[in-house]
């Protein structure tokens, strides 16, 4: 490792200048290969061993009838598990809930994350404080998150009996996570709850970038807070835009922490995702062919989703 | 950029800019600096108390909380306040030993996290090393790829490689991961935007501090552990973060690898308070519990947290 660089010899000797230089780069920059090779192995084998072969597992696996634990080796079943898949009631209300809620929680969360961004970027007395009080559900894991509104949900619980003062007993709130009508809308209003401080600090770190002098000038203009926004700070934003709607899509797409505490699915599927049924299928009932399956569909839907977000963006931009 | 440009100029006659401004847009300006501070205080109302709530239920019996509910009491330490509910968890729950477990398991993943992909990155951004573009093509090119995808094939995968366990006689080797505390470390140890992060942040060092120091004789290993690393304090510490957060916070991978008691992390002792009777008093306790450690580390490192997150606005 300690190889030593010296500087080029000063008399070149009689006779080929060039060669022994050249010679003694060559065997350093040999040693530099191996070194740097044996620094990144690590890493590479790491990220080969639990990226690369459960990617391509995925690949493999779907097309058998593998399960996580059996005496007989896994058997070629061709698209059987596809065929499967895609008759499946359970899986395609999977997939319809997660649009539901990918539709609903994108626009929501970036845009009140954009709205605390703009608020804790002013310089008013306080902004670390709120800043910190906003990011506070971040922190939390989302175990824990779910748990506490486990109990506010309940249908005597701390949301309902808001409800009914604030309304002076005129509404009574539902069971919220035990009715299939309000059950997705609880999980939509929760994740928001946890997730846009993570939000607000990305919105704030690309207003940030944004020169302060186009807001002077503005100001000296006397341009209205809205005329502000719309001609300097959307225009300004747009590189964070795109980057906060893919991790938005992608986290939304990935439902699946809430739903395990909370409701498992229910009820009557409401409330189950994809990621939801390939853990039933593929812990569960351990059939890993199947949940393999649905893996696949899954990273083939997230792959679609963020390439065409990003054409979409570039071209805007 | 261009749109905002041409609009200012439009509305930029560059003569008397103060005489705009009159009576009218000061007090619009002063509703909207009113209207913020409302939402400012109501966010903090949305996002404070519910965590209020969640630390005040916990110091009081079952049915002192239902009672509170519909009163300003339910976010206020008050009436029969004790630490029972913490006995009982821990009466109810090995939490301590799960509370080991996850410091164990997040520490060792972050420090490992630190030196595997900060050496890699190291290689990748000042050494020459022959296809080095297309090893970091391909491991930004995983960064698409989000671990739910993976989970249920790496389970699969994890129960087939070979374990070795130390027995009374020597080596032993096993079959499966499953049930270890390695499979809960080793397939998060390297991460593709650790070693991203990394590489963006020695590009920013000076690469004349490596030639001075080779000119010293230092090898690689040294300009690495003695030059590089001590100038990169602020990205040790966004990974750092980084890497603790869904450390601590795993709940899918653990549930589905880790049946044995004693290995299990705290998230998955969530799972205890369902069994019997619900005592939301030790839910609460519980979940207090398992917070808190986070909340510590975010307020003491407010800055570090905040900077990591914001990096990883960089992911796009």
């Amino acid at each position: 490792m300690t190889t030593t660089i010296e500087r080029p010899p000063a008399v070149p000797a009689a006779g080929g200048p060039a060669r022994p230089i050249r010679r003694k780069r060559d065997r350093t920059s040999k040693t530099e290969n191996l070194a740097g090779l044996a620094m990144l192995t690590p890493a590479v084998l790491l990220l080969a061993l639990f990226i690369f072969v459960p990617a391509i597992l995925a690949f493999g696996l779907a097309f058998t009838n593998a399960r996580l634990i059996s005496p007989y080796p896994a058997v070629f079943v061709g698209l059987d598990n596809f065929v499967r898949l895609f008759a499946d009631a359970a899986f395609f209300r999977a997939l319809l809930n997660v649009a539901y809620f990918a539709v609903v929680v994108v626009p929501l969360q970036a845009g009140l994350a954009l709205v605390m961004a703009i608020l804790v970027n002013k310089k008013v007395r306080g902004t670390t404080f709120f800043r910190t009080v906003y990011f506070l559900p971040v922190v939390t894991s989302m175990v824990v998150v779910s748990l506490l509104w486990l109990f506010m949900y309940r249908q005597d619980g701390l949301i309902n009996v808001i409800i009914d003062r604030v309304t002076f007993g005129l509404v009574t709130g539902p069971d919220w996570l035990n009715d299939t009508a309000t059950s997705m809308p609880a999980i939509i209003l929760m994740s928001v709850w946890q997730g846009v401080g993570f939000h607000m600090i990305i919105w704030l770190s690309g207003l940030q970038t944004i020169p302060a002098d186009l807001y002077e000038a503005a100001d000296l203009d006397g341009v209205t807070a809205w005329q502000r926004f719309r001609y300097i700070t959307w225009p300004g934003l747009s590189a964070t835009r795109s980057l906060i709607l893919v991790t938005i899509t992608i986290q939304a797409l990935s439902l699946f922490t809430q739903i395990s505490v909370m409701t498992q699915g229910g009820p009557l599927n409401s409330t189950t995702t994809v990621v939801y049924e390939a853990v039933e299928s593929g812990f569960a009932q351990q059939e890993t062919g199947y949940a393999s399956a649905i893996s696949l569909v899954f990273f083939v839907i997230v792959l679609l989703i963020s390439v065409v977000q990003r054409f979409l963006s570039r071209e805007k931009a | 950029m261009a749109i905002s440009n041409v609009a200012i100029a439009e509305v930029a006659p560059a003569s008397a800019p103060h005489v705009v401004l009159g009576r009218k847009t000061a007090k619009k300006k002063r509703v909207i600096g009113v209207g913020g501070w409302i939402l400012r205080i109501g966010l903090t109302v949305l996002f404070l108390f519910p965590i209020l709530f969640m630390f005040v239920s916990s110091l009081k019996p079952d049915q002192q909380i239902f009672g509170d509910l519909s009163s300003i009491a339910a976010f206020l330490p008050i009436g029969n306040i004790s630490m029972d509910n913490y006995a009982a968890v821990f009466d109810r729950v090995p939490a301590a030993r799960f509370l080991v477990n996850s410091i164990g398991i997040s520490a060792i993943t972050v420090a490992a996290g630190i030196l595997v992909n900060s050496l890699a990155a190291f290689a990748l951004s000042r050494m020459r090393v022959r296809g080095k573009t297309i090893i970091l093509t391909l491991i930004i090119a995983t960064l698409i790829v989000p671990f739910e995808t993976l989970a249920l094939p790496l389970v699969w995968w994890v129960n087939q490689l070979p374990s070795f366990e130390l027995t009374e006689f020597g080596f032993m080797f096993t079959k499966g991961w499953i049930d270890t505390y390695q499979v809960q470390i080793i397939p998060f140890v390297a991460n593709a935007f650790s070693i991203y992060l990394f590489h963006q942040y020695f590009e920013s060092i000076p690469k004349e501090l490596d030639e001075a120091a080779r000119m010293d004789g230092a090898g690689w290993f040294r300009i690495y552990r003695q030059v590089v690393m001590p100038l990169s304090g602020p990205a040790i510490a966004t990974v750092a973060i980084l890497t603790f957060l869904p450390a601590w916070n795993s709940y899918l991978w653990p549930l589905m690898v880790v049946q044995t008691e004693e290995l299990r992390p705290v998230m998955v002792g969530v799972q205890y308070f369902f069994q019997l009777n619900v005592s939301w008093g030790e839910v609460m306790a519980y979940s207090t519990l398992i917070t808190l450690p986070v909340v510590a580390l975010f307020i003491a490192f407010q800055r570090s947290f905040v900077n990591s997150i914001a990096s990883s606005g960089v992911k796009g």
